[in-house]
């Protein structure tokens, strides 16, 4: 329960829309385990005070089906009437392929709508875009090679497309919930980022400023070289193919599920989902990264 | 005759389309199909065998445990290591697994199908006032009712006060799945997309602190199953009580089970499961015969040759087939359509004697007035997953405890350069299975057959309809612009799309030049 709740006073509603287009639902998944505020004060309640986030569209927990829920996305389009007035919240990658026939959402007059038309209509009336997890942010695993369905993360997209809506990336696979509740609080209290707030990604510097590797806990034993090469020992897991060395987030020090545990101090290498299309540059996830590769992962 | 297609269906995993032929106000015939293709096996081919346990997790984020599961219960077999498991490494992959089929289930019912019986929208302001019911007041007063309206026009039957704690319920849930998540965290660093379900066992360890975390919160969990899920279906069972036959998919249930109790070796239905694996057929319970499965293409935009023994099979589109009508293959056992999923695996076990299971079912029998035969449907499927719960939160107490802190959790041998190996589990949604091969050290070829592919399937060679298709025929459809009964069976199937949508083609209208088809 947030202290807002208290509070007298006219209540602003921002209207959210929030569409999945090539993904897993694990980035829905991950901001359901929000802890401070949690889903329900984001859902009911105000995020910070005298604002509301108003979520209109969702395909996993909205109430309508079908014509119900599409009637929502048309009136909201730039063809519906609606300008600047909501937040677009994009999940999954956009398939460009064939047309972008690889997901559909929707018909109209008969015809399947492909998911890249609706980023198109609704990112031109967005206020801003959040490419939230690593599928909106760069493509992220359906763009793995070969990319059979043309996978593109949503900047990308935009680009492509001559639409220059503000976007705000948020890395990870899945995102830590807090990097998109701690985004829409930052937004909805300090209006949309400033350049210098965006690393040379567009994510957050707030969460994606600091090297993995320099907050670990067992940084130590790097330092000393005491590293563990069986599952289950102590040190440091960078030749079980840890990727903190290459990964921008703050996981070391925020934790992941309300503080519970972080994938390293669970034994498992960090697989460096926070960064762009993770599983292809950084892969194979339990083999060192070589030398060679180094060099080329620090590329935009 | 009138033909109704919903799409999107919300409220479930994925993309989903349904189409329903209603006639008289009753639904003739049903068709259902995905819309999103990404092409994992395409991707995975190449990579690094242990990557899979990994990589399959993304398939989907409801339960990316149960494909971690069935991934590295292949890699055990291709590594040599399936005898090898620690007992540690076994326990905790079951006690991750069972954190998230109690997340899954209280998600399912409360998140995606309880706003199709309980009206948020309706709440008096009679009585107790619980913190849950003050936020969900002032929400309603705002007057903004996103994302809860607009919705179809709904009949809702339950009493108010019923309705009111089921309300608070909906809200409470949100918490106690978040809960079920941190327990997963403990031994799996995060969740969803857990980082320690490993070949050989899993990469934590076990502390006693850990487990004494695990404890407080399974607690949490517990009560809320006990005192609000479990008496939340009774509720709406009472009120809905033709939902048990409603949505019935025929007779047919198949499970691989899941939670083994001793290490992972041996046919399938030979394997001590805490679940247990069979096949049950017009009543009548058998052992799980996995040369019997088939995947056929008959109905389906796949050249005939495709239909062949998962793993065997291949993809290769056909799409002026005459007939067809679907990018989902069709699954079979025995050459015939299987419902899998938590009122298969009730069935099951319940036919096979578990005693827990037929302890609790006898119980909700007893509860709702019911006798075995009139358990199933719509209902029957939503109370398997309650019952389920309720049993796997006194079972993962057991587990925990018998955990050993400063034992091994993980087996190491060498990797392999050609091997092959089968990982069979039961996801929350039902019978899931990874087939592995394994060439010069990379993987040769993945192939998953998951619970959606069952009960989602199209018809077969001889013209009988997928589980869900069969379950829809029937329904009534009383308002052709809100056809809330099929979306309530739909759901009940607890579908994912992203899971059954992954060795599909897909199609296209090309301006006008028919349908074109590309699979990669």
């Amino acid at each position: 329960m947030s202290p807002a709740q208290a509070r007298p006073g006219k209540v602003v509603e921002v209207p959210a829309i929030w569409i999945q287009g090539a993904g897993c639902t694990g980035c829905s998944v991950s901001v359901l385990n929000g802890v401070a505020p949690d889903i329900s004060a984001v859902l009911l309640d105000q995020v910070v005070p005298g604002k509301h986030l108003n979520l209109r569209f969702h395909p996993t927990i909205m109430a309508g089906s079908g014509e119900v829920a599409l009637r929502i996305l048309a009136e909201n389009s730039a063809e519906g009437g609606a300008k600047g007035g909501y937040v677009l919240v994009v999940e999954g990658a956009v398939p460009t392929a064939e047309g972008g026939a690889f997901c559909e959402l929707g018909e109209e007059s008969g015809r399947p709508v492909p998911f890249a038309e609706h980023v198109e209509r609704l990112s031109r009336g967005a206020l801003a875009v959040i490419a939230l997890g690593d599928c909106a942010f760069s493509g992220g695993i359906p763009s793995c090679s070969p990319n059979p369905t043309g996978c593109k993360g949503v900047s990308a997209f935009l680009a492509s497309k001559g639409i220059s809506t503000p976007v705000v990336n948020i890395g990870g696979c899945p995102p830590n919930p807090d990097w998109f509740l701690g985004a829409v609080a930052h937004i909805l209290l300090r209006g949309l980022p400033e350049a210098g707030e965006l690393d040379p990604w567009g994510r957050l510097r707030l969460f994606h400023g600091k090297l993995v590797h320099d907050n670990c806990q067992r940084r130590a034993y790097f330092d000393t070289a005491r590293f563990a090469r069986h599952p289950g020992e102590q040190g440091c897991l960078y030749l079980l193919g840890c990727k903190g060395p290459m990964t921008y987030a703050d996981c070391p020090d925020r934790q992941w599920n309300g503080g519970t545990n972080w994938c390293v101090r669970a034994g498992a290498p960090c697989m460096g989902c926070a960064e762009a299309r993770f599983f292809e540059r950084f892969g194979p996830v339990y083999e060192k990264v070589t030398d060679d590769r180094l060099a080329r992962l620090r590329e935009v | 005759m009138k033909t109704i297609t919903i799409d999107p269906v919300t409220r479930i995993e994925g993309h989903l389309k349904i189409e329903v032929v209603v006639d008289g106000g009753v639904v003739k015939e049903a068709r259902s199909s995905g819309t999103l293709f990404r092409g994992f096996e395409i991707f995975l081919r190449g990579r690094d065998p242990r990557d899979a346990a990994r990589m399959t997790q993304r398939v989907c984020g409801v339960c990316p445990v149960a494909h971690a599961t069935a991934s590295a219960l292949a890699l055990d077999e291709a590594f040599g290591l399936s005898s090898k498991v620690p007992p540690n490494g076994r326990i905790l992959r079951n006690m991750i697994l069972g954190s998230n089929f109690l997340q899954s289930h209280i998600l399912h019912f409360y998140a995606l199908s309880a706003l199709d019986y309980v009206d948020v929208a309706a709440l008096d302001e009679a009585g107790p006032d619980e913190a849950e019911l003050r936020a969900v007041r002032r929400f309603l007063e705002r007057g903004q009712l996103g994302p809860f309206v607009p919705r179809y026009k709904t009949e809702f039957r339950l009493p108010k006060h019923v309705n009111r704690a089921a309300i608070a319920h909906y809200v409470k849930a949100l918490e106690i799945r978040r809960i079920c998540h941190e327990m997963i965290a403990i031994f799996g660093g995060r969740m969803p997309l857990q980082m320690a379900t490993f070949v050989g066992g899993v990469l934590s360890t076990p502390t006693d602190d850990g487990i004494a975390a695990f404890l407080a919160k399974l607690a949490r969990v517990r009560d809320f199953v006990k005192n609000a899920y479990l008496p939340d279906i009774l509720a709406v069972a009472k009120a809905y009580p033709e939902h048990f036959e409603l949505g019935r998919s025929g007779s047919n249930f198949l499970a691989y089970g899941a939670f083994d109790q001793a290490p992972a070796c041996g046919p399938v239905s030979e394997r001590k499961r805490f679940f247990p694996a069979g096949a049950v057929r017009n009543g009548v319970l058998s052992r799980v015969d996995v040369s019997a499965i088939t995947e056929d293409v008959a109905r389906s935009f796949f050249t005939d040759d495709c239909a062949a023994a998962p793993g065997e099979g291949k993809t290769e589109p056909a799409v002026a087939k005459e007939g067809a009508y679907s990018f989902l293959k069709a699954p079979r056992y025995g050459k015939e359509p299987f419902e899998v999923g938590p009122l298969a695996r009730t069935m099951v076990a319940y036919l096979a004697g578990a005693k827990p299971q037929k302890e609790t079912v006898d119980g909700v029998l007893a509860e709702a007035g019911l006798r075995l035969e009139n358990f199933g449907g719509t209902l029957g499927r939503h109370a398997s997953r309650a019952i389920e719960a309720a049993l796997l939160t006194d079972a993962l107490e057991r587990w925990a405890m018998e955990l050993v802190p400063g034992e091994p959790a993980c087996a190491e041998g060498p990797p392999p350069k050609e091997a092959r190996g089968v990982g069979l589990t039961d996801a929350p949604r039902g019978a899931l299975g990874h087939w592995l091969e394994v060439g010069e050290g990379k993987i040769k070829n993945y192939q998953l057959v998951v619970p959606t592919t069952w009960n989602a399937s199209p018809r077969d060679a001889a013209g009988r309809p997928g589980p869900i298709e069969s379950a829809l025929v029937g329904a009534p459809v009383r308002d052709e612009a809100n056809p809330t009964e099929v979306v309530r069976i739909v759901r009940s199937f607890d579908p994912c799309l992203a899971c059954a949508v992954h060795v599909v083609g897909v199609r296209r209208d090309s301006a006008g030049d028919g349908r074109v088809v590309r699979v990669a």
